[in-house]
């Protein structure tokens, strides 16, 4: 299998996405940021149309589309009781948005499937170098500011009352999760893109009770997921998101079915 | 008063579009005083408690920390949070998040022995690997005081949070509170509703009503006086 460049730039790819998937998940789920992830999924999807449209790497169009709107999404969402109208609507619009790019760009379906869906064939080296630098500046910003991260994401009315800067730390989550939403559709595709960012770091919230011991435990379930799921699709020759969906989907029902046991006992 | 003034309130008024809150409040508050803020809903108290936090600008006076230009550490325990049973972090990681600053992510040694000493003092030391959202009311406001105190602020405000408390786990709470007022010279804002419980534990009163304040040691406030302020319009 790694006799392969492509499988080796896969599993190069693979492993740098569920690092940063499994850290950021865990801010995701404790923010109850899920459906707005996916949102940002979608809009992923439009930008990596707008950048085939654009004649650019679809990353790049992935990039500006999912930064720009993240901000916009943070601006809009600022009041929790409109966070799900405003999501739903900025989600439609940019679906729409990615089908008119596609079709200006006179792509066809095959090249929609792969940018929704994802795939391991076309990823190069200089593909693997673009999303390790990215991942990289995600961890930097989140090593600075995580103590500030933390509370605001697990204790928000805390944060607020101390005065912590949280509409700046909501915004600069965003654009965050924003970067690692464009490095994650490289494999599974953007619209799978919140099964890594959100079901390892759910899977975890049941086992592990520290910050600390729920990344770790989400980075190594992401993990797992991705490399069975690309071992898997280099044998039967199936789609690589199926198999990672089904392994995370698995680890999360099992985990919910074990919080079920222990609250019966 | 032998004790230092820490926090001084002049002429202090906040008025919302159209409506105002509160006009013309004055009061010092002294180190390791207890006060109890009473008064019936919307008449200003948590607004109060904002402005004394920094976090609204008033609309005239204002909130001075002693000596002038000083700056004052504040402990808040509000009346609620978004915690359900399905909360992961355990009691000592919940307390440790308000260790923040340009630091590590991870905590030093000397951070942890800070933890572990406010989780002794509020009788939590059994209870700090148990997951926060699995601990029982009085156990979860115990946690979110000790998470208030772990910076060691110089003023602590209980923002009505014994409120949704049973009888016991208040007067438990409670007397945790003025062993460290005592012991520590912690000074106290107690936002409440319950007279019997400022009385038993306040020295000093603020009564909120829409016709203005009234201070005054805690011997002068009676469940007839607050209702009394509250029908004064």
């Amino acid at each position: 299998m790694f006799s392969y460049e492509f499988m080796r730039n896969a599993f190069a790819a693979g492993t740098i996405i569920a690092i940063i998937c499994g850290i950021m998940g865990v801010f995701v789920i404790a923010r109850n940021m899920s459906f707005l992830t996916h949102t940002l999924s979608e809009i992923g999807f439009s930008g990596a149309a707008f950048g085939v449209f654009a004649g650019w790497a679809p990353l790049n169009g992935m990039l500006l589309f999912t930064v720009v709107s993240s901000v916009i999404v943070g601006q809009l969402s600022a009041r929790s009781e409109r966070r799900e109208a405003a999501t739903s609507a900025i989600s439609a619009l940019f679906i729409g948005l990615g089908i008119l790019f596609l079709s200006l760009a006179n792509k066809n379906a095959s090249y929609a499937t792969s940018i929704l869906f994802g795939s391991v064939i076309g990823i190069s080296a200089s593909d693997v170098q673009q999303m390790l630098w990215l991942s990289i500046l995600v961890l930097i910003v989140v090593f600075i500011i995580y103590r500030f991260l933390k509370f605001d994401s697990f204790d928000h009315t805390g944060a607020r009352v101390k005065g912590l800067w949280t509409n700046t730390l909501s915004i600069t989550f965003l654009v965050l999760v924003a970067l690692s939403v464009s490095v994650a559709a490289q494999i599974v595709g953007s619209l799978l893109i919140f099964i890594l960012l959100t079901l390892p770091a759910a899977t975890a919230k049941y086992f592990a009770h520290t910050v600390g011991g729920m990344m770790i435990l989400a980075v190594g379930l992401a993990l797992l997921g991705v490399w069975a799921g690309l071992t898997l699709s280099y044998v039967t020759n199936y789609p690589v998101s199926f198999f990672i969906a089904a392994i995370e989907a698995v680890f999360y029902f099992l985990a919910l079915g074990w919080q079920k046991v222990q609250t019966a006992e | 008063m032998t004790e230092p003034a820490i926090l001084k309130l002049e002429n202090l008024g906040v008025t919302f579009p159209n409506h105002p809150v509160f006009t013309d409040l004055n009061l010092t508050i002294h180190q390791g005083e207890f006060w109890s803020i009473v008064g019936k809903n919307g008449v200003g108290k948590t607004t109060l408690m904002r402005a004394i936090l920094h976090q609204l600008r008033p609309t005239t006076g204002k909130v001075a920390y002693l000596p002038d230009g000083g700056s004052l550490k504040i402990g808040y325990v509000p009346q609620f949070r978004n915690i359900d049973s399905d909360y992961p972090l355990t009691i000592k990681d919940f307390v440790g998040l308000n260790l923040t600053g340009w630091k590590w992510p991870w905590l030093s040694r000397k951070e942890h022995a800070e933890i572990d000493h406010i989780l002794a003092e509020t009788g939590l030391t059994k209870l700090a690997k148990r997951p926060i959202g699995q601990a029982s009311g009085g156990e979860r406001q115990k946690a979110y005081l000790a998470q208030a105190l772990v910076e060691s602020p110089n003023l602590l405000i209980l923002d009505e949070s014994t409120a949704s408390l049973d009888p016991v786990t208040k007067t438990e709470l409670l007397d945790l509170v003025i062993e460290l007022n005592q012991r520590l010279h912690l000074t106290v804002l107690f936002v409440t509703h319950d007279i019997p419980m400022a009385r038993k534990y306040s020295s000093q009163y603020l009564m909120l009503t829409p016709a203005g304040a009234e201070q005054g040691p805690i011997s002068g406030l009676t469940q007839e006086k607050v209702w009394e302020g509250e029908k004064n319009v």
